[in-house]
């Protein structure tokens, strides 16, 4: 792997000396300096506000979903007035509607976009010492692929049927065969494209960040002085790029039964609501397998970055340098690795070989080694450190916290016997919540306020920020922790009535609490928004380095100019260097000169 | 605190508020098979494994912010800790859970295996199947074998007979003894669960599965779907059936009676034609 030859020197940015710098003070039009961007910076953050957004409509998808367990039948206030038809009220089919889209939604749209496309994008060039992305057009395609997605998705609710109905998941038969529900027609089609112009996105952005890290590092930017979050959206770049284009096949081998008549998935003799019996000669199962060896490495893609950024955050807000750096680096390579040969975990019940039951119970076990010693790592990193209790930390500190819990409800699933009872019911919507809400999603509310002062120049508001975070906090435990014992119970996934069978019945209150700490939690996310925005414009200034951190991003402006710094960064040191015995402050900029035995330290480069 | 307390608050009550494993049915706090007795089993060897890890690392995670949070007190200008990790403390705790884990994964391997493996099926279930659960939108249509001239079921054949019986979302079987189902589908693809029993198969269209399972005691349970196969996904509400010999044999006498019954009231002295009826 070539670094950066030491002998070229990128063209110094023309951001200007001062702190001023803005990305889009210069005198372009509304085209030239939203639409057609190439900053990678202006494309991070159009990333992170439209993943805000969808956060708020996949959110209130979510509440129709709660709203409907909690009050069954009942009109839905508020959100009730957008589907008249039917007074108010959810009915079945648009409950499958709504249980298929938060999920999408949040996935799709909000998740792997938030990490990879807001913070990646934003983040990798400032944090390797690089002044844009190696290919910049690719990165504004990557955002204008965004545009399409959603208007596919939307254009789903329009159709008829209201949305696809088929789970994200989206198994044949009943996504496949347009008469298997009523969500399954024009809507189910709009969902594959939706699916298919994410990927491509996805895929477009990968590519660019696996070739801006590889080969665009600053002067002494060595592999291990590399940050966390770098390595995090390096390797997260490459689970992209290998699993994603599987998926993709299989959406379009998805839309070509539905819409060409071959039947890869549509087995003969089939019989759906009177319709001909089907040709046939396809298997369900290979959707199936196809579908969760992308969406399992999918997962680790929305986990790893939170899991990067968190480390860098905690370092910072502990005042000292990560404990064990290369363990770390190591097992968020164990856990893409291992993600790659787990995914059958999602298919125990569900026909396959049993034989290989076996071999993925095995592999799935394991892969909570690597995430273990990473908790083990973080706790160590709090360990013996001067702690700042800011909003960045709070939301760090639940990152962990709830990490622990998601991780080890995981274990119950791997193990297969066990699975056979608790696979299809709450149990596992406790677990997936807890990773990518407890975990992911806390990680994203510490890394925006904590990257905000770099993005606008501003911090955002203290006190917002640590009641968002409370109110969160509570919320989620309240809605999310008892899906747990619901689990057990043995209350099945995406059901519109649970409370039809007697031996659910007795869940109803507790379902009707989950609800409320629901409401509590998206109302709050309001909070979190209206912060943002503010602060955007009337947050108080800061300088280049609010949070006295350590990396090649501190030492540029805030917010950067187009090239990010005004001379090339050299790195003389790892990203951790907090608390030094030998250096008088307790950090150390990557980029500070090394000093020399005897003489006195060079003034701080970072002036204010 | 107040959170950690409440939530082992909760945990305690739950299972005396119902939030655990189902027990509406005949056998209490059971699991209604001796399969679902070993997933129970298994469950809560995994619950204390992890509730101890659980705890180890909240409280770790409470005491190093606890002293962090001491370490920025007023007039404490004491650097934090310099250290970049422990080699020692990273090989013991990589070793540790790994064993841990891999104990996990091989101890359960058995109960796997005797529930899907062929080979392993318990040695009642080689007599055949007494039954094909068909599953569509929505609703269970179960097939039986009908009654031979001794009394006793004959045996189900792969397709339909006209001697065979059938029933909408109810299905019966013999208490006790391991019973098997074939499991299929007419349309979509669906999921047999017996919440109580522990069991679940997924019905794959296209696929003739075999599902083995035996009920502890006898009642009434509750089957359902488990795998979203469209809006009537909730209401595929079934019950099994689990009763002894007598009683199973009887069950399918009257629907036999019921299937044959051609409208023509039985007069008390005429023997013949029930023997006829019964011929056919």
């Amino acid at each position: 792997m070539s670094t950066v030859d030491p002998a070229i020197v990128t063209a110094p940015g023309h951001g200007h000396a001062d702190d001023h710098g803005h990305g889009h003070e210069h005198h372009g039009s509304f085209w030239t300096t939203y639409v057609f961007s190439t900053d990678h910076k202006m494309i991070g953050k159009q990333f992170l506000i439209t993943t805000l957004l969808m956060l708020m409509v996949g959110g209130a998808l979510a509440l129709g979903v709660r709203w409907q367990l909690a009050f069954r039948w009942e009109a839905m206030p508020i959100f009730g007035q957008l589907f008249p038809a039917q007074g108010g009220q959810i009915s079945p089919e648009f409950y499958t509607m709504l249980v298929t889209m938060h999920a999408s939604v949040m996935i799709f749209l909000v998740i792997i976009p938030i990490l990879a496309g807001a913070f990646g994008n934003f983040l990798i060039p400032l944090m390797i010492g690089a002044d844009d992305m190696a290919f910049p057009i690719l990165n504004m395609l990557s955002y204008w692929f965004m545009w399409p997605a959603i208007f596919c998705f939307g254009a789903a609710f329009f159709s008829a049927g209201h949305g696809a109905a088929g789970g994200w998941t989206s198994y044949p038969l009943l996504s496949a065969l347009q008469e298997a529900a009523p969500g399954s027609g024009m809507a189910q089609t709009w969902w594959l494209f939706g699916l298919t112009f994410v990927g491509f996105s996805s895929m477009m952005g990968s590519i660019n960040y696996m070739t801006t890290i590889i080969n665009m590092r600053a002067p002494g930017m060595t592999l291990f002085r590399m940050p966390l979050t770098i390595w995090s959206m390096f390797i997260t770049a490459i689970l992209q790029s290998f699993a994603l284009p599987v998926l993709t096949a299989a959406g379009f081998m998805l839309v070509s039964d539905r819409m060409l008549g071959t039947c890869f998935f549509i087995p003969s003799g089939v019989v759906v609501n009177d319709t001909n019996p089907t040709v046939g000669g396809g298997q369900p199962l290979l959707w199936q397998h196809l579908f969760w060896f992308y969406s399992h490495p999918a997962v680790y893609i929305m986990l790893l970055p939170a899991m990067g950024m968190v480390s860098d955050m905690l370092a910072c807000m502990s005042r000292k340098p990560i404990f064990g750096y290369k363990p770390m680096v190591y097992s968020m390579a164990a856990i893409a690795g291992l993600g790659f040969i787990v995914w059958g975990h999602h298919m125990f019940t569900s026909g396959m070989n049993p034989a290989l039951g076996m071999t993925f119970m095995v592999s799935t076990v394991m892969i909570a080694l690597p995430s273990a010693v990473k908790v083990f790592n973080w706790i160590g990193t709090l360990w013996g450190g001067r702690l700042v209790f800011n909003t960045v930390m709070l939301n760090c500190i639940a990152f962990v916290s709830m990490f622990i819990v998601g991780g080890l409800s995981g274990i119950f699933m791997a193990a297969v016997p066990v699975d056979i009872y608790i696979h299809d019911t709450y149990f596992i919507v406790a677990h997936f919540h807890y990773v990518l809400f407890g975990a992911t999603l806390f990680g994203c509310f510490g890394a925006i306020p904590f990257w905000f002062p770099k993005m606008y120049g501003r911090l955002m508001n203290e006190k917002l920020g640590k009641l968002h975070f409370i109110l969160t906090f509570i919320g989620f435990n309240g809605t999310f922790f008892p899906m747990h014992l619901l689990g057990v119970s043995g209350m099945p996934r995406r059901y519109a009535d649970p409370y039809l069978h007697p031996y659910l019945e007795h869940l109803l209150p507790m379902n009707q609490f989950m609800t409320c700490c629901a409401i509590l939690m998206g109302f709050s996310q309001f909070i979190l928004l209206f912060n943002f925005f503010y602060s955007r414009k009337f947050g108080p200034k800061c300088g280049r380095n609010p949070w006295n951190a350590n990396g090649l991003e501190w030492s540029a402006p805030s917010p950067p100019g187009h090239g990010n710094f005004e001379s090339v960064p050299n790195c003389f040191r790892g990203p951790y260097e907090y608390s030094d015995p030998n250096h008088s402050e307790d950090f150390w900029l990557q980029t500070d000169q090394p000093v020399k035995r005897g003489e006195n330290p060079p003034p701080p480069a970072a002036t204010h | 605190m107040f959170w950690p307390i409440l939530a082992c608050y909760a945990c305690w009550i739950a299972p005396s508020m119902g939030w655990w494993f189902p027990f509406t049915g005949p056998t209490g706090m059971k699991a209604a098979s001796p399969l679902g007795e070993r997933i129970d089993d298994l469950f809560y060897m995994i619950l204390y494994i992890t509730t101890v890890t659980f705890v180890g690392t909240q409280v770790a995670l409470g005491y190093v912010l606890f002293k962090g949070a001491a370490a920025t007190d007023e007039g404490n200008t004491e650097k934090a800790w310099y250290s970049h990790g422990s080699h020692n403390l990273e090989v013991i705790w990589t070793i540790v859970p790994a064993c841990v884990l891999l104990f996990i994964a091989l101890y359960q391997m058995d109960v796997w295996a005797q529930f899907r493996i062929k080979d392993s099926f318990p040695s009642e279930t080689k007599r055949g199947a007494i039954a094909e659960v068909t599953a569509r939108q929505f609703e269970w249509r179960i097939r039986y074998p009908g009654l031979g001239p001794d009394g006793k079921p004959l045996p189900l054949m792969p397709k339909p007979q006209p001697t065979d019986l059938y029933t909408v979302n109810d299905l019966h079987v013999t208490v006790g003894t391991p019973v098997m189902i074939i499991l299929e589908t007419q349309d979509v693809q669906h999921s047999f669960f017996l919440p109580e029993l522990r069991i679940k198969q997924d019905a794959v269209p296209g696929l003739d599965i075999p599902v083995w399972f035996e009920a502890s005691k006898s009642g009434e349970y509750t089957l359902l779907c488990a795998e979203l196969c469209g809006w009537g996904h909730y209401k595929m509400k079934a019950r099994m059936v689990a009763e002894t010999e007598d009683k199973y044999l009887e069950f399918l006498q009257s629907l036999t009676k019921s299937q044959n019954y051609d409208g023509v009231p039985e007069t008390p002295a005429a023997e013949a034609p029930v023997a006829t009826t019964a011929a056919e």
